[in-house]
């Protein structure tokens, strides 16, 4: 028992070596690019080089005559698609646009988006095909910056859209797609009462998720109409509904099988090659397999929104934050949906905060069709936020932990954004970075330190799992959820917690779509909590089923066997009178008592519990290159309960670095004719290993009610808080506020000169 | 054009391909020999998930041409268990959980061999800097690093 | 009776600016009816993209959640993730 009284957990919080671990350090794990099947045919996208042009026409015939091609596709060859919506996947989508982004019908919207496909023999061939295609473009004048698409006389990318939210209804088409307001209480009265006022207004770039594998595909499309799918993704679930969404076919029809995924970070929550393969083997009769280059990925997805964001902020002398006032523009890409509403919803979510009013402009502009990005939005909020309150705390001459301290949301208080929370720790993580080494250790000259904290909410959603007992005594436990991070090791140690058995004796699987019930995709942090609660459910039925054995080899009443540590235990009367049966005995006997021991369950998780982060770094400033070196870096983070702690902490430590990437280097870099300058891992620089020291993490728990074990989500947190944290760590070391991203070389040179030429 | 026919060995077998001039050995791998253990993330050398070693030295396969392997000795992560014996290294990297997605930890693990035999002792600093072409977005690095520096460790007490 | 409020501007446009509401739905499909009727699109829009939080918990495309008398009810844009 643990002192709480709750059972002691005998493998939940325990470090096993994940079940999939040796086929990826061996090599054998097949990732999307991986598969083949025999006769398939390579296919290649053809994509605008324009920014912004109205396609005149396009002409294939060139390309269908070169030897080996076997099929050339462009949007005429899809569906075209109306302005329908519907809700599948990854939150509201709208088809016309996925589709329109997927293959450009009558305009190129942007630098990447593709126009044509083929498919052929060879690679070679698939490329002389490609430069066959002639493609006659009307070039248009385009945006790239999001205040840009928003001024009146600004090239429009869709003459369809106006804005909405706004009062009286537009009559004039505009970028800006949605203009939304979030509003508790009285803010213009509150910002009456504050001593203190911090305005100011901040910029984030566009970033690329950055997932080392490349998008890819094979798709087969068989005579009878029946499609295989084989591809890596946040969702197998997902892409079968999006494919049949897109293009018109059956749920039923299509078959999809999750490959290994080489990272997602939500880039890989929508199809971008799959439809088209599709397409592709229907007009050759062959298999196609598609992969993106690195390039293309740059170009043609991902990535996530840059924005402004503009923050007001109120307090009292002593440091009570009273009253947030912000305004968020967020660049979508070519269509609409950037993820300003979390945006706006985590902006204050720290804080115990009621007066509070957070306006929203989802804008597109001639750039990639944003995705998501771990806690979509709410890094670009935050940076504002968590900077601004940096603002304030030395204004106050206050320590930043402390202020925060005073101010931090806690169980009872209303959110910023309207619900009251539950139990969180919010709290917890930043009293964890108090009482760490991190937080007292000296710096020198030019060194200095930042924090910011972080929020956000989680998501359950639709899962299922199935637990099937082997003959011998053995598990297996059937997921429909992509194992980015490990969650096959959580899934098969949740079984085993309740099974009562070794966890090397369960063996997870990532099934196809044919193979278990629906799963919603990975991501939202919803797998460990949400699907996890479908394994511990299916395995509680196991158990039932186990012990309802038991009682009918012993000839006793069910309700007087117990599940112990793997074993039918007679209890109550009968205790003691019959020898324990283990999982083994039950299952060499299960066909003779009634045949297999299986479950399944499927469910829709509710009450994903709340994150909460926070962020302490060190960081020196080369004053000579404007080189920010980090020197020291502490996550600590409220986890509910680790399930697996070792891939909880790389969670925090991965998405940390993820947003020192944010802070310091990765940017979008467009030529004057709104193309991409820097496509490739050379020009567009996420953090390399010598870049960086160790990420300490501390992982406080605090447990979440709604969950068997008490796990909430953390994939997401974790780089919420690190762009702010950077920022105010570099004013703390050279007394400079940064409010623009990447804080990059360059700038912080920038900066450095412009602070001597005022101070001379 | 007619192929080449290269003769060369691959993890301590001898091996013989057929290849145009145009094929990069990351293309001759995969595509022809089906060892796709050694993964494309750039082809352009940047990012160090088709690391192989050629006569013991670290490359980008990407970087270089199937034709270069004549007469070569490559060695590819198929090639680093000994069996069903794994590599120090590559047992560490799971106790360590110094892998999540897994795309770059073929690459790493060739790399990080690379290091070790050349510096049985680095220190954290010269592992950072070694490991540098070698891009992981999951772990941070943090995981990575511990299991190197900890396999070396283990390593020099063996010998 | 349940309190509902919406601090989101796209349901105000149905409630003609009306933030804080009352209702005596005993679970979100009671709670969609009821809006439905009331403010003609605004059920529609709750049902199809917006998450309801009952007392502090979360729920998404989630119909039979009950709603406790005396309860706090947030009607928020649906949350996703990455």
């Amino acid at each position: 028992m643990a002192p709480d009284g709750t059972p002691a957990l005998k493998v939940v919080g325990t470090r096993p070596i994940r079940p999939d671990g040796v086929d990826k350090v061996t090599g054998r794990a097949q990732f999307g690019a991986d598969f083949q099947l025999p006769g398939q045919l390579v296919g290649k996208v053809l994509r605008s080089p324009h920014a912004h042009a109205r396609i005149r026409s396009i002409d294939i015939s060139k390309a269908e005559a070169v030897p080996g091609v076997k099929a050339v596709m462009t949007a005429a060859d899809m569906p075209e698609i109306t302005s329908e919506e519907a809700f599948v996947g990854e939150g509201p989508a709208d088809f016309k646009d996925m589709s329109g982004n997927t293959m450009a019908r009558d305009k190129a919207l942007y630098d990447g988006h593709a126009v044509a496909a083929v498919a052929a023999t060879s690679a070679a061939a698939a490329d002389a095909a490609l430069a066959a295609i002639v493609v006659d473009y009307e070039v248009l004048p385009h945006v790239i910056e999001v205040e840009d698409a928003m001024v009146e006389g600004a090239p429009i990318l869709h003459d369809d859209m106006f804005t909405s939210g706004v009062d009286p209804k537009p009559t004039k088409p505009s970028n800006v797609a949605k203009r939304m307001v979030f509003q508790l209480g009285d803010v213009d009265a509150a910002f009456e009462k504050a001593d203190i006022v911090i305005e100011r207004k901040y910029k984030t770039a566009p970033v690329h998720q950055g997932y080392i594998e490349p998008h890819a595909c094979v798709a087969q499309y068989a005579a009878d109409g029946q499609v295989q799918i084989y591809c890596s993704s946040q969702g197998q679930f997902m892409v079968r509904a999006y494919v049949a969404k897109l293009l018109g076919i059956d749920i039923s029809e299509i078959r999809v099988t999750p490959l290994e995924i080489g990272g997602g970070f939500g880039g890989k929550t929508l199809v971008y090659l799959e439809p088209l393969a599709v397409v592709l083997s229907r007009k050759s009769g062959r298999p196609v397999k598609m992969a993106m280059t690195r390039e293309e990925v740059f170009r043609g997805s991902g990535p996530t929104s840059g924005g402004t964001v503009w923050v007001k902020i109120g307090a009292k002398r002593d440091g009570t934050i009273i009253a947030g006032d912000a305004v968020l523009k967020f660049q979508a890409g070519a269509y609409a949906g950037s993820p300003v509403g979390p945006g706006c919803m985590t902006a204050f979510a720290v804080y115990d905060l009621q007066d509070v009013r957070i306006t929203g402009y989802d804008v597109v502009t001639n750039r990639p069709k944003v995705a998501a990005y771990r806690a979509p939005g709410a890094p670009i909020s935050n940076f504002g936020i968590e900077s601004a309150v940096d603002e304030l705390a030395r204004e106050l001459g206050m320590d930043p932990v402390e202020l925060r301290l005073k101010n931090a949301a806690k169980k009872g208080t209303k959110a910023a954004y309207g619900p009251t929370f539950g139990d969180i720790g919010c709290v917890e993580t930043l009293e964890a970075v108090k009482n760490h080494p991190n937080y007292q250790a000296s710096l020198g000259p030019n060194q200095g330190r930042g924090v910011a904290s972080g929020f956000w909410f989680n998501i359950g959603g639709e899962s299922s799992a199935t637990v099937n007992i082997n003959e011998d005594g053995t598990a297996v436990v059937a997921t429909g959820n992509p194992d980015i991070g490990g969650s096959r090791a959580s899934m098969a140690m949740m079984a085993a917690e309740v099974l009562g058995i070794e966890v090397e004796r369960v063996r997870p699987i990532v099934a196809d779509t044919s193979s278990v019930g629906y799963c919603f995709l990975t991501g939202g942090s919803r797998v460990t909590f949400a699907t996890g609660m479908a394994v511990v459910e299916a395995s509680k039925s196991v158990v039932n089923e186990l012990k309802a054995r038991a009682a009918k080899i012993w000839d006793i009443p069910v309700e007087a066997v117990e599940w112990q540590d793997g074993e039918a235990v007679p209890a109550g009367s009968n205790a003691g009178d019959f020898e324990p049966l283990s999982l083994e005995d039950i299952a060499a006997k299960s066909g003779r008592t009634g045949g297999p021991i299986a479950s399944t369950s499927s469910l829709n998780a509710q009450g994903a519990g709340p994150g909460f982060g926070t962020h302490v770094v060190d960081v020196e400033v080369d004053r000579e290159t404007g080189h920010v070196k980090v020197l020291r870096y502490l996550a600590t983070q409220d986890a509910g309960r680790a399930i697996h702690p070792s891939y909880v902490e790389g969670q925090i430590q991965g998405g940390a670095v993820q947003g020192i990437g944010w802070a310091l280097n990765e940017e979008y870099i467009y030529d004057d004719k709104g193309r991409l300058e820097n496509p490739g891992f050379l020009d567009y620089r996420i953090p390399v290993a010598s870049d960086l020291p160790m990420i300490d993490t501390v992982v406080v728990e605090v447990p979440n009610p709604r969950h068997p074990y008490g796990a909430r989500g953390v994939g997401e947190v974790p780089i919420v808080p690190p762009m702010a944290a950077m920022a105010n760590a570099i004013q703390d070391a050279i007394g400079i506020r940064l409010t623009e991203l990447p804080m990059s070389p360059p700038k912080v040179r920038k900066a450095v000169d412009e602070q001597a030429a005022a101070e001379e | 054009m007619a192929k080449h026919h290269i003769s060369t060995t691959i993890n301590g077998e001898p091996v013989e391909f057929l290849c145009s001039t145009e094929q990069t050995m990351l293309d001759v791998l995969r595509d022809e020999l089906h060892l796709t253990g050694t993964k494309e993330g750039c082809a352009t050398g940047d990012c160090g998930a088709c690391s192989i070693t050629v006569d013991g030295r670290l490359v980008c396969s990407c970087l270089m041409l199937g034709v270069e392997a004549e007469g070569h000795s490559v060695e590819t992560i198929e090639g680093m268990a000994d069996g069903d014996q794994l590599h120090p290294l590559q047992q560490k990297f799971l106790e360590y959980a110094a892998l999540q997605c897994g795309i770059c930890t073929p690459g790493f693990l060739i790399a990080s061999k690379a290091l070790l035999e050349r510096n049985p002792d680095p220190t954290e600093e010269e592992a950072r800097y070694w490991l540098a072409g070698n891009l992981c977005r999951c772990t941070g690095y943090d995981k990575i690093i511990r299991a190197v520096l900890d396999t070396a460790a283990d390593m020099r007490g063996a010998s | 009776m349940a309190r509902i409020v919406l601090t989101h501007s796209a349901c105000h446009r149905y409630t003609d600016g009306k933030a804080e509401l009352e209702s005596d739905a005993a679970s979100i499909r009671a709670l969609v009816r009821d809006l439905e009727t009331r403010f003609p699109g605004l059920g529609r829009q709750v049902e199809e993209s917006m998450a309801v939080a009952i007392d502090g918990v979360m729920y998404q495309d989630d119909l039979t959640a009950p709603i406790p008398e005396g309860a706090e009810v947030y009607l928020l844009p649906r949350i996703g993730g990455g």
